[in-house]
């Protein structure tokens, strides 16, 4: 990563990017969170070198041959150094073994399509069979548009892993980071047993451009922010990043995951 | 004569006296094909999307009360407040009970705007997911019917959570423990649309589509261009030929026979004839492979 200015819009600050690196990418005046990439974001949780990612290498997919999107992609990698949208993989926190998945906003606006949408599902069902925490950090502004419907699927099959992860007994834990909207909320991001979000995030549905147009007027300052969601009953926890490792590890060890699945059957109606 | 054929006559007389002047034009004409195919499968996908929007499309309220015999309303989420955008109840069909939970557009002007022209919020995925879970408590199979831009994108769905509803309806119809058939009647837009179309066999009508985003967004958001929603209709192969081969549709219901529309009765008469088609083959599936098979559906993409 280039080390970019970042300018802050509270204090009207320009910031670069190492200078920021002490406190994680946190305004140190206001708290201001700037936006962070997923291998960042994983060592701000991780033990140090237990970080291990799952499907690095999986390939790009253009599935309805979409004009221009395996251009848009090359551009992509090549700006954010990143494989794809979403980072996936193995970790300690605190020496508690976790799966771990971390978007970046900087891939494609963190847009779900279908390797992005199977990492995650992968991330998760491999929660499963470790039978260990899933955690996951969502940034995005919603599916991927370029995969068509390819794309709305990655919220069914998100959303079916979800329901996986609650018949077994696997704690889902979402960070949700500026912002995390669209198809993301409208999915995996809004099953958390446990929903943290960072300070000040945009969490929400439909874009502020969206509503406007639909309502014709301006939206109502804060309306979609992380601490108004908060108020609205959904979010659990608002959590600076320079607090998540420790309560991820507080939230592992308060959710001890049992070594067999849970025998009650669910009200959902699980025979075997 | 199609005017395809007509182009392609004019395209190939081109080619015959250039060549007989010494003159080559082949990539000049290659291109002008190229364009005229692109300006045809435009013109296509935009004329499918203009007839699935428009006001005498069979409406979910229609079908309702055509397809099903002894249909009653239910009305509410139990939490917050009935949304008018999706109806919801019980009903007959071919004699046994199904539970119905369909998008409503409205049928006339003030029904529209009471209905939100059939953009749900909250509460009408949340008053889904009630009716689907008694319906997977009494055994009865569950049929949505899809028509609808999206959900709405306004102060209040967002205050009380749309993408949580939409989340948790994808959560749970994925497991629902009863056969659900989905029919695409016009619009499938979106998440909103999605939120009632996770089900076991997917049925479009012949003048539907389902896109991920309205083409008219795709047009601002990605080409840039907001006059470009033909060009982003045809890209996004929002067309239930395209969707069947994707694997997202399971077959299309007629609209037309030999060139001519058909009558809306005889539309809804084509959407009972394949619901019950439908209904009677998953019914005789044991719950557990049907389940199976519903995971394998949405894990292949």
């Amino acid at each position: 990563m280039p080390d970019d200015t970042l300018y802050c819009a509270t204090c009207k600050k320009e910031r670069t990017r190492s200078e920021l690196a002490s406190t994680l990418l946190v305004c140190p005046d206001c708290g201001h969170h700037f936006r962070m990439e997923p291998y960042e974001r994983i060592a701000t949780v991780a033990d140090p070198g237990s970080f291990v990612e799952f499907d690095h290498d999986a390939p790009l997919k253009d599935p309805i041959g979409m004009v221009g999107y395996r251009e848009r992609l090359a551009e992509a990698v090549k700006s954010t150094g990143l494989p794809e949208a979403v980072i996936t993989g193995s970790c300690a926190i605190e020496g508690n073994p976790a799966i771990v998945a971390a978007m970046s906003f900087s891939f494609i606006g963190g847009s779900m399509g279908s390797v992005a949408g199977q990492k995650i599902t992968r991330a998760m069902l491999e929660g499963v069979e470790r039978r260990v925490p899933v955690i996951a950090f969502a940034a995005s502004g919603g599916v991927r548009m370029q995969e068509g419907i390819h794309s709305l699927m990655q919220m069914v099959k998100t959303s079916s892993a979800a329901w996986r992860l609650d018949r077994e007994g696997i704690p889902l834990f979402i960070v949700l980071c500026d912002p995390s909207s669209g198809g993301v909320i409208a999915s995996f991001a809004m099953l958390g047993d446990v929903i943290i979000a960072e300070p000040g995030a945009f969490v929400g549905f439909a874009g502020p451009r969206v509503i406007e147009k639909t309502i014709n007027r301006g939206m109502p300052e804060g309306l979609q922010r992380a601490e108004r969601q908060l108020d609205r009953g959904f979010v659990d926890i608002i959590a600076p990043r320079g607090e998540h490792r420790e309560l991820l590890a507080r939230l592992m060890r308060t959710h001890p995951v049992r070594s067999i699945r849970p025998t009650r059957e669910k009200r959902r109606g699980e025979k075997r | 004569m199609t005017p395809d054929r007509t182009i392609e006559e004019c395209l190939n007389e081109l080619s015959n006296i250039a060549g007989a002047d010494g003159i080559n034009l082949s990539s000049e004409i290659s291109a002008l094909r190229r364009k005229f195919s692109e300006t045809i499968d435009e013109e296509k996908a935009w004329s499918l999307v203009r007839r699935a929007r428009a006001s005498g499309r069979p409406r979910a309220s229609a079908v309702i009360a055509d397809a099903f015999e002894d249909f009653i309303e239910m009305h509410g989420d139990r939490t917050y407040a009935d949304d008018g955008a999706i109806i919801g109840g019980v009903g007959l069909l071919g004699g046994k009970p199904v539970t119905v939970i369909a998008s409503q557009k409205g049928s006339n002007l003030r029904d529209t705007v009471s209905r939100n022209g059939g953009m749900a919020s909250p509460e009408g995925y949340r008053k889904a997911l009630r009716l689907a879970q008694q319906a997977e408590k009494f055994g009865r199979p569950v049929i949505t019917l899809v028509d609808t831009q999206g959900a709405f994108p306004g102060l209040g769905p967002e205050e009380r959570g749309i993408g949580q509803a939409i989340a948790m309806n994808l959560r749970e119809f994925s497991h629902l423990r009863t056969p659900i058939v989905c029919v695409v009647l016009g619009e499938g837009g979106s998440g909103g649309a999605l939120g009632l179309s996770v089900c076991d066999r997917l049925l479009m009508l012949e003048n539907s589509y389902f896109s991920v985003i309205t083409p008219e967004a795709f047009a601002s958001l990605v080409l840039r261009d907001p006059s470009k929603k033909k060009k982003a209709a045809a890209m996004m192969k929002v067309m239930p030929e395209a969707l069947v081969k994707s694997g997202f549709c399971d077959g299309i219901i007629p609209e037309s026979s030999y060139g001519e529309d058909l009558s809306t009765e005889e539309i809804i008469r084509g959407i009972r004839e394949s619901l019950l088609k439908e209904i009677a083959a998953l019914s005789r599936r044991d719950i557990d492979e049907l389940l199976e098979r519903r995971d394998a559906r949405y894990f292949s993409f």
